[in-house]
């Protein structure tokens, strides 16, 4: 039941005293006439109803979430208590620097401890997450090029293994999309991205290790093919997780790049954001990062804009309790846990491989980093079981599905992250699961289609959602009925 | 020191063992050697919880929180029930994902679908999205939203708050869209400078009600300027002030933004924040990002799902609209709560009470000599001109934890800009003047 059915005139809550000067309303032709519509409701009962959407919804605090790409890793309890003190929560954008060199501190920390994980110079914390970094990388790129004379570079390359972000992102920075194919082993073919390559070459846009959980092994020829032409190379953070004190984008040729602190950093993604997507960059980008950024001098720490920046990408200095979160979680894990957390992401996506791969096909049958691929194609053809539907089967088992029907480029594709904060019982239970789904798919494929029946509801009919979309509740008396 | 990994050592043989590994360095050997970090990385080692928390409550100590607060523009501080803390803190609702899996997510559906009633309650609206980044950039994709392709020119009052003015720049340098400053006029838009620069190229027409000065625009004149020369006419609003103030629907507003941070959600340093975006029946399926329709099982049992996806990125890649993927859920679910636990009467009295302690503080501070600058009627911020060096006057009222209204720059350097809230008791403001006096 949503909460306005729940609501009973005269019912609510009084949180504030009287007001203790003189009422004053606006005049007439500045007031609503349109009646106010909100809930009336008692504070046991909107308690009530708030725990029951919260029953009826799956968090990482329940189970396994081995959502491919999304990282969905274990949200430590510190970060939330770090991020919930008043001297972080309580303090306005707006104070002068004097007032607030801790919150100061704490971007400069994170951006030194960024700047190393990832080989970059600098960093700015302003983009609000992963989509909103890449347009901000694109718009610096676009601000490199016209300061050089170079306005014929207008396209971006992107390959069709990549994020749907990638292509969105460069069409809002003003740039046209070139989509280059994978080749056999699921990197990019480099034949291909020499043709695509020319003096109209703004950048690069790339994963790695890629949407198919590959680790592309001619990229310094790939970054090299575009430095050669004249372009930048973007690297999309998504799955850092795999590489952290491992190898850093800065030394594999990528010159700006955007993490996902909602994903390698552990902060929670909160029923889907918010998020924080920190771009990082080589020196000579530097001057065309957004916002300010905290640099310090004599133990004191001032706000520094770069020198031709591209200006503003949202309001104040990006999602900054996010940002606390991540540094609280650098300070625990450190040097020696960074390179723990990714050798362990890229086990544990190797043992789950290993121990499914002889029933579903892997999409590239090799030694993955830390997220696979799998193809249902072949059981679907055998058995009418599709990758939804083992998907949905896996829901009545008890854990959240992986990623499904991406990378575009595989078909019936299911994209499995254990991530390194699933204890091996937990991927044990789930191999278990996916196998006994496998034999049923054989033995009883019909009872998929009418998966999952352990939920509040079934299988929702999405058409009919997009067809006569319903987007809010009407009032009764917007229908004149009461 | 901690690393969330709950494998030991010898599982992790055993898992290497399946695949006949000894070392875990093994997996990576599709890394070249040339990129591969011959050391470890220069950060600090890991630290017990203990340590982690010490350090971090000595850099949280050394900022000053102000318990008396007279500043907004764009960030403010209303009261925020405990329930909503509560609410936000729900692991279910804090730990999980973008709502992919419908059948396993229908209190996240739900929360957004009651979401978005209350945004289209409190705008007028027939629509309303999952939310965006904050105020500024929903003002921005507000903007995109109106390009078509032969209206590509937007116009946007100078005098709505900087932040987003210099976001939809940036947006629209990425577009090369022709972005013109409508200039002000006693501190609120000059209609006259519209009147006589619109044409049918025009996409949009951007303002913000009340403005970042506080002053309520002509909203029903700008709206039939723009709508007679065919534009679309967006409306940035603060929606405190919709519990009493006219809402964008009723001013004619095709589409209404804003910067929900003021419905439950703490000052936090800027962010994370909340952008809401809202829009008539008819231009819905412009809007960007993530959206909840309801819909029924197979079982024809009501229930919510993510919907008109065909615009998104995931779906249209570089021929989507927007590229928007991570939004503000958990900030969209606290301002659920709040308008909930608030309700009309709660909201309706915050409003009051913010334009009422405005208006005495403002009286208190002309008796002062900050002479009133704002022309026209003002909600809960304003302008005055301050009869000592603003920094001098700010020093003061800082020694005193105070933090006082917000120091303008440029054409108005020397103003200050003064905010109030329902938090801004009788007494604090008399205290703020009594201080004020002894300058």
């Amino acid at each position: 039941m949503l909460v306005f059915e729940k609501s009973r005139e005269g019912r609510g809550t009084s949180f504030l005293p009287i007001c203790d000067v003189p009422e004053v309303l606006p005049s007439p032709q500045f007031q609503r006439k349109l009646p106010l519509q909100l809930p009336e409701i008692a504070e046991t009962d909107l308690n009530r109803h708030y725990s029951e959407l919260g029953e009826k919804a799956y968090g990482v605090n329940h189970g396994a979430y081995p959502l491919g790409s999304c990282t969905m890793k274990y949200n430590p309890k510190i970060n939330e208590e770090m991020a919930g003190l008043s001297g972080f929560s309580e303090i306005h954008p707006l104070q002068t620097e004097e007032t607030v060199q801790g919150c100061l501190e704490v971007m400069n920390l994170l951006e030194k401890y960024l700047c190393e994980i990832t080989g970059m110079t600098h960093f700015t914390m302003q983009p609000g997450a992963g989509a909103h970094g890449e347009l901000t990388g694109l718009l610096m790129m676009k601000a490199y090029h016209q300061k050089h004379g170079d306005t014929k570079r207008t396209k971006i390359i992107v390959p069709d293994s990549a994020h749907g972000t990638n292509p969105a992102s460069a069409t809002m920075a003003g740039f046209e999309t070139i989509t280059v194919p994978s080749n056999k082993d699921g990197g990019v073919d480099v034949e291909k991205l020499k043709e695509a390559v020319g003096s109209d070459t703004a950048g690069l846009m790339l994963t790695n290790p890629n949407t198919l959980g590959l680790f592309d092994k001619n990229i310094l020829e790939i970054t090299e093919i575009i430095h050669n032409c004249g372009g930048i190379n973007y690297y999309d953070g998504a799955n850092l997780n795999a590489i952290m004190g491992i190898a850093r984008p800065g030394d594999m040729g990528f010159d700006v790049i955007h993490v996902n602190l909602h994903k390698t950093f552990s902060t929670p993604h909160g029923g889907g954001g918010p998020g924080s997507g920190p771009v990082g960059c080589k020196k000579f980008l530097s001057e065309f990062l957004p916002s300010v950024r905290s640099e310090e001098k004599d133990g004191r720490f001032r706000l520094v804009k770069a020198a031709s920046s591209i200006g503003e990408m949202k309001s104040f200095y990006g999602n900054f309790l996010i940002v606390v979160r991540a540094l609280t979680y650098l300070m625990t894990m450190g040097k020696e846990g960074v390179l723990q957390a990714s050798e362990n992401a890229v086990l544990n996506a190797n043992y789950m491989l290993q121990k499914l791969k002889d029933l579903y096909t892997p999409a590239y049958n090799k030694t993955c980093m830390h997220e696979f691929v799998l193809s249902l194609e072949k059981l679907k053809k055998e058995t009418g079981v599709s990758a939804l539907d083992i998907a949905k089967g896996m829901i009545d088992k008890g854990i959240h599905p992986p990623t499904m029907y991406f990378p575009l480029i595989v078909h019936e594709a299911l994209m499995f992250e254990p991530t390194e904060t699933e204890s091996k019982e937990t991927m044990d239970d789930m191999i278990e699961i996916l196998r006994d789904l496998y034999e049923e798919a054989h033995t009883t494929p019909e009872q998929f289609h009418s998966a999952p029946i352990s939920t509040p509801v079934a299988r929702l009919n999405e058409v009919e959602a997009a067809r006569n979309p319903i987007l809010k509740y009407d009032w009764p008396n917007e229908k004149g009925d009461i | 020191m901690g690393s969330y990994v709950p494998s030991t050592d010898l599982e992790r043989r055993e898992m290497l063992s399946t695949f006949g590994l000894h070392s875990v360095k093994e997996l990576f050997e599709d890394i070249p050697q040339q990129v591969r970090l011959k050391e470890e990385l220069c950060l600090p080692k890991g630290m017990s919880e203990l340590e982690v928390r010490r350090n971090m409550m000595g850099l949280a100590n050394k900022n000053k929180v102000f318990t008396s607060i007279f500043r907004g523009a764009g960030s403010y501080r209303h009261f925020i029930p405990a329930i909503v803390k509560s609410v936000i803190s729900k692991e279910s609702l804090l730990t999980a994902y973008t709502p992919y899996q419908p059948e396993l997510s229908q209190g996240i559906l739900q929360s957004i679908f009651e979401y978005q009633t209350m945004i289209c309650d409190l705008t007028g609206m027939d629509a309303s999205n999952a939310s965006v980044y904050d105020g500024a950039t929903a003002a921005a994709e507000s903007i995109m939203m109106c390009q078509e392709r032969k209206r590509s020119k937007v116009f946007i009052s100078k005098t709505v708050n900087p932040f987003v003015l210099e976001t939809v720049h940036t947006y629209c340098y990425g577009k090369k869209i022709e972005l013109i400053i409508v200039p002000e006029k006693n501190g609120v838009t000059d209609i006259s400078f519209i009147e006589k620069k619109i044409d049918s190229s025009t996409a949009c027409v951007y303002i913000q009600q009340p403005n970042f000065y506080g002053s309520f625009e002509d909203g029903e004149k700008i709206g039939e300027l723009a709508h007679n020369a065919g534009a679309k006419y967006i409306m940035g609003v603060n929606p405190i002030s919709l519990g009493i103030a006219k809402t964008p629907r009723e001013y004619g507003a095709d589409i209404a933004v804003g910067e929900g941070q003021p419905l439950g959600i703490p000052l936090s340093f800027g962010g994370p924040y909340l952008g809401f975006m809202a829009t008539v029946d008819s231009m819905k399926r412009k809007l960007p990002g993530r959206i909840v329709g309801q819909t029924k099982d197979s079982n024809g049992k009501i229930g919510y799902v993510l919907t008109l996806q065909a615009r998104e990125q995931h779906i249209r890649r570089e021929k989507s609209s927007s590229n928007i993927c991570s939004n503000e859920a958990l900030c969209a679910l606290a301002a659920g709560a709040y308008l909930s636990a608030m309700g009309k009467k709660g909201l309706r009295e915050v409003a009051v009470q913010s334009m009422s302690k405005a208006d005495y503080l403002a009286e208190r501070l002309s008796e002062l000599g900050y002479k009133l600058v704002n022309k026209e009627e003002f909600f809960n911020e304003f302008v005055t001109e301050s009869p000592k060096p603003v920094s001098e006057v700010m020093l003061l009222l800082e020694s005193k934890g105070i933090l006082g209204g917000y120091p303008l720059r440029g054409e108005n350097e020397g103003n200050i800009l003064w905010c109030c809230t329902e938090m801004n008791s009788k007494k604090d403001i008399d205290e703020l003047i009594a201080i004020l006096q002894e300058v």
